[in-house]
């Protein structure tokens, strides 16, 4: 079947069959690698994409949920356009060293750039709570936390000038 | 997964009328159940009957003494809804309390409704608070409508619409969650109205009960403290590797205090 989406901002028409996961149809056929595959169960949210601004495990979405839609994937997220920079949250993440191995760090930022859309004042404890489908191996959840904070804090400042 | 044809109806009796007439094939709301049955072939239907180009499925509106929740609704809408938590506060937390971010972006109520799980949140909301399911071809009240693991009163080709939840005087939910699946194993809805006070259990056992021992008790003093003593049988419970009949037993009389003093607070 043919679908026809936005992916990153631009028109998007694909022929897939019924059957395939947007993981598979992402970083097999569009060749976008950047959004993981890590438990393909959904429970460890390194494929976290957005569907219509919302956060979603692509792993456990089928390609023809996407007609119609619009979808963000980690290739898509970035500082001002045109700007070259990246993306507060991604700039938080390095700035706090929100990572280690980096494999769930697609997810956990896709996952963090929901949680912390318009919401100026996330506390600690909603930034827990919010990472909850996200499962760092390394288990550095301490220092993503701190990135998410920052990030969160950098978006919404950004938004307020 | 297996291939299957994918039919998007936009009309609720066109959606029926494939159910039906296709030999073998399923409704998809939210997926976040089917999607991982089919991957991992525990499922293979023939063809999928997605519900999501239905409109009228979704949103939630306030008919006074009763809310009603369009079954595509996913459960963060339910959740962040503030009609919801204004009317009964217990059902948007329990919406905020399944799964994960991520699954609640996608998961429906009539999807988990229909599912029955045994360790699902809704069943609980929706027999604590004495719903009625209204689907493409009647309304069944609560009561009737959950009838063991799995297995519900809906006939084959029989859509949920909506499901719509009497406004209680007061309502908590509290559960223990299984940590990595995060479902119940043992969640307790508790629902005070004038003419007394209904309790479901989900995760404990096999489907969705309620606990009459406790309703009279609380119906008379509605209190963490009046069912404190109240302890129910666990033969009939589940036993697995996640916990014994006789633990989830305990914890069905802890989470409903618990829920009880969610209600209050």
């Amino acid at each position: 079947m043919q679908i026809s989406f936005t992916l990153n901002g631009r028109p998007t028409t694909v022929d897939v069959e019924p059957a395939t996961l947007v993981t598979e149809l992402l970083r097999e056929q569009l060749n976008l690698t950047g959004t993981h595959i890590g438990c393909d169960t959904s429970q460890c949210g390194a494929c976290v994409v957005h569907l219509n601004g919302l956060p979603v495990k692509s792993c456990t979405l089928l390609a023809p949920a996407l007609d119609g839609a619009t979808l963000l994937t980690i290739e898509g997220l970035q500082g001002a356009p045109g700007s070259n920079q990246m993306h507060p949250m991604q700039e938080a993440f390095r700035e706090h060293h929100g990572l280690q191995c980096g494999f769930c760090t697609p997810g956990m930022l896709m996952t963090a750039v929901a949680l912390a859309t318009g919401k100026p004042d996330l506390t600690e404890a909603e930034v827990r709570h919010g990472l909850e489908g996200n499962i760092c191996r390394c288990t550095g959840y301490q220092n993503i936390v701190v990135s998410v904070m920052a990030g969160a804090a950098a978006m919404n400042a950004a938004k307020g000038e | 997964m297996k291939p299957f044809a994918y039919h998007q109806p936009d009309q609720i009796p066109d959606a029926a009328k494939l159910l039906t007439s296709i030999e073998d094939s399923k409704l998809v709301a939210g997926g976040m159940t089917l999607i991982p049955t089919l991957k991992q072939r525990l499922a293979s239907p023939v063809a999928l009957v997605d519900l999501s180009k239905l409109g009228s499925l979704k949103g939630i509106t306030d008919d006074g003494a009763t809310i009603t929740i369009g079954a595509m609704t996913p459960h963060a809408v339910v959740a962040a809804s503030e009609l919801v938590q204004t009317k009964i506060p217990g059902l948007a937390a329990l919406a905020s309390m399944i799964g994960d971010p991520a699954v609640r972006s996608r998961g429906t109520i009539g999807g988990s409704v229909a599912n029955n799980d045994p360790a699902a949140d809704y069943p609980a909301g929706v027999l604590g608070l004495g719903a009625i399911i209204v689907t493409s071809t009647r309304e069944i009240a609560a009561d009737k409508f959950f009838l063991g693991l799995f297995e519900t009163a809906l006939e084959p080709g029989e859509i949920i619409t909506a499901i719509r939840f009497p406004v209680p005087l007061k309502a908590g939910y509290s559960k223990f969650k299984a940590p990595a699946s995060r479902y119940a194993l043992v969640g307790v809805f508790v629902a005070k109205f004038a003419d007394g006070v209904r309790v479901a259990v989900t995760g404990a056992g096999p489907g969705v009960f309620r606990v009459p021992p406790m309703e009279v008790a609380l119906s008379e003093n509605f209190d963490p403290s009046a069912i404190a003593a109240i302890k129910i049988d666990n033969d009939g419970l589940t036993s697995d590797i996640h916990a014994e009949a006789d633990y989830r037993a305990h914890l069905v009389t802890v989470m409903a205090k618990r829920a009880v003093d969610a209600a209050l607070s």
